[in-house]
């Protein structure tokens, strides 16, 4: 399983390209995060390490608001490997979780070992090997990030993934450029997939991580396009006249959800990607469009203003198009728009006017509950981490697009900001397929 | 006053835009897209070409006539809304006529939205707006082939900025002429 993955993963590395200067704040402190000390990896060779495996760690577990990372002066010594634990001194010290390791290189390929510690039990909770190179150092610590928060929390780590964005430049007075990037889901290894002089907008991945669908304006009006992430083939499958915009993959990956407004007003289809025979689903003089498929593939949520002010409705979905009409779900607030599902289908996460602005809002499906996850006044865009336990948003920072992660509980997060760079539209990747 | 500054602004839009045209040709169909590692470039031109031109071959026409209500080019909207004002209206009612008597004039129908809300709902609330101006222009019996409606949503603005004085320039519809 580990292996394949690594395998999509090193092509995905393969182009080189500019990296545009990128700073990481970790915002929040997590109340009820678990402590765990994370100790330096042990390295013998005679140039540093270009990569510091423990500090990437570190700062994955605590942007996921679960854990705690002990800072350094509440580490009791610098194991890196299960033998030379001092356990009786870390039990002293109130050390409950203990991750160590370290690198070997024998003729430029690294294999890097680390062991989790239960320390009251001085017990072994997980221990790996793994084969790595040097350009691919920072993959292997967030698979190691992964690991450990699989075996503490019993739920999937979402470090290995990637995420998808659109930035924003002034090249010249009046000419902007465009960028559909993909980076890690830590916004490190940016690589540009393309580049336009117009608007680009509403990355959206395929099921298996290997195609995007968006809308770019090139031809001074919006159409829908499907690109290939590692051979950057591309194809245009939207441009009816009118707006030809938000893409959304159904589960199975074979169509496209999308507004097309070719009879007239934004109106909800389901494009089969193999025929191209369009179904569809809306049919209101108001505005329907954001559509987001639940995850049994037998239904959308979509934003609609139907009812006087756009709010999120659902509609169920068969092979003939709409399946009864399409009820409301977001009541809090006059404004509520571009609705996420969360991949078990108990949330939704959207847009939410309050008072003060634009703000992430999470609803659960069942209890109908809304929680305001942020407080700034121009949020946008959020995506669920394929293991639904963090949301990326689009957001501005003195006067700046950045992209913001944070815990579905609001409890920690971190902030993606490309300098230089107008970021927005960002979208976490599914764990690729096995 | 109002009136003096609609005039330099529907100026600077017209000079703009010619600006506009001339790039674009200059640099050619397929030279603004770039899908970095494949060699398949070929893809649409850049549709600016499309653009006025204000080439004063045509001295005379009421288009150029600044003290002309054709010479509002730009309407602006408030948050979430498409409905035009009294003075747009009439505004608008010159420009059908004037479409509807030169029937060899096209006209691109651009709706805007502010940044506030979500991009894909904007792009809607823009289409809207254009499409509420379009109506207006075909009530005076301008053709449909003469309209074009296109919206950007809130992917245009006309003014950078975070606050209203930015916002509520950019909830606009821009009339784009050719072709006369």
């Amino acid at each position: 399983m580990l292996a394949k993955r690594f395998i999509l993963l090193l092509l995905l590395v393969m182009p080189a390209l500019v990296q545009a200067r990128l700073e990481v704040t970790v915002t929040g402190g997590a109340e009820g995060a678990l402590p765990i000390a994370i100790l330096p990896f042990g390295w013998e060779g005679e140039e540093p390490l270009s990569e510091d495996i423990a500090a990437i760690i570190k700062a994955d577990l605590a942007a996921s608001g679960r854990f705690a990372p002990l800072s350094g002066k509440q580490l009791v010594g610098q194991p890196d490997h299960g033998g030379a634990i001092d356990f009786a001194a870390w039990r002293a010290a109130g050390v409950e979780t203990l991750l160590v390791g370290r690198v070997k290189n024998s003729n430029g390929r690294y294999q890097v070992r680390f062991q989790l510690f239960d320390v009251l039990r001085a017990k072994q909770l997980a221990g790996y090997a793994m084969p790595t190179r040097a350009p691919l150092l920072r993959r292997t610590a967030h698979q190691i990030s992964d690991l450990v928060y699989e075996e503490l929390t019993g739920e999937r780590g979402a470090f290995n993934t990637h995420i998808t964005y659109v930035t924003v430049e002034d090249v010249a007075e009046g000419e902007r450029r465009f960028r559909l990037a993909v980076a890690d889901a830590d916004g490190f290894n940016e690589q540009t997939i393309l580049t336009s002089k117009q608007p680009l907008m509403s990355p959206a991945w395929s099921p298996d991580g290997k195609q995007l669908a968006y809308v770019s304006f090139e031809a001074r009006r919006s159409v829908v396009y499907v690109q290939n992430v590692i051979s950057g083939k591309r194809e245009k499958v939207a441009e009816y006249e009118g707006i030809n915009s938000a893409p959304a993959w159904s589960p199975d990956g074979r169509s496209l959800a999308l507004t097309l407004s070719k009879d007239g007003n934004p109106e909800i289809y389901v494009l089969d990607l193999r025929t191209r025979a369009l179904r569809r689903i809306t049919r209101h003089s108001a505005i329907d469009t954001e559509p987001a498929w639940m995850p049994d593939g037998n239904g959308l949520v979509f934003t609609s203003d139907r009812g006087g002010k756009p709010q999120i409705y659902r509609v169920d979905t068969g092979p003939r198009g709409a399946v009864g009409r399409p009820q409301r779900l977001s009541f809090e607030g006059r404004y509520n728009a571009r609705p996420s599902v969360s991949p078990d289908g108990h949330h939704l996460a959207m847009v939410h006017q309050s008072r003060s602005g634009f703000q992430i809002a999470v609803q659960n499906l069942e209890t109908g509950n809304l929680r305001i996850l942020t407080d700034s006044r121009l949020d946008e865009s959020p995506s669920f981490a394929p293991n639904g336990r963090m949301i990326i948003f689009a957001t501005e920072r003195r006067g700046r697009g950045v992209l913001e992660a944070i815990a579905v509980d609001g409890s920690a997060g971190q902030r993606l900001d490309l300098t230089g760079f107008d970021v927005r539209e960002p979208a976490w990747s599914p764990f690729f397929a096995e | 006053m109002k009136q003096v500054w609609l005039f330099w602004g529907v100026l600077a839009t017209s000079v703009m835009v010619s600006g506009c045209a001339g790039v674009a040709e200059r640099d050619g169909a397929g030279e603004d897209v770039v899908i970095e590692d494949i060699d398949d470039r070929a893809v649409a031109g850049d549709a600016r070409a499309a653009g006025a031109r204000m080439d004063g071959k045509f001295e005379g026409s009421p288009l150029d006539d600044p003290e002309s209500p054709l010479s509002q080019r730009v309407f602006y909207f408030d948050f979430d809304s498409s409905e035009l004002s009294e003075n747009d209206r009439e505004a608008l009612v010159a420009h059908g006529r004037f479409l509807a008597s030169n029937p060899d004039v096209s006209v691109a129908v651009e709706g805007h939205t502010d940044e506030r809300g979500t991009r894909e709902y904007n792009l809607a609330l823009g289409e809207r707006r254009a499409q509420a101006v379009e109506r207006l222009l075909s009530l005076q019996a301008a053709a449909e082939d003469q309209l074009q409606v296109i919206s950007f949503g809130e992917e245009s603005p006309a003014a950078m900025g975070h606050d209203e004085g930015a916002w509520s320039l950019n909830r606009r519809v821009e009339l784009l002429y050719s072709g006369y």
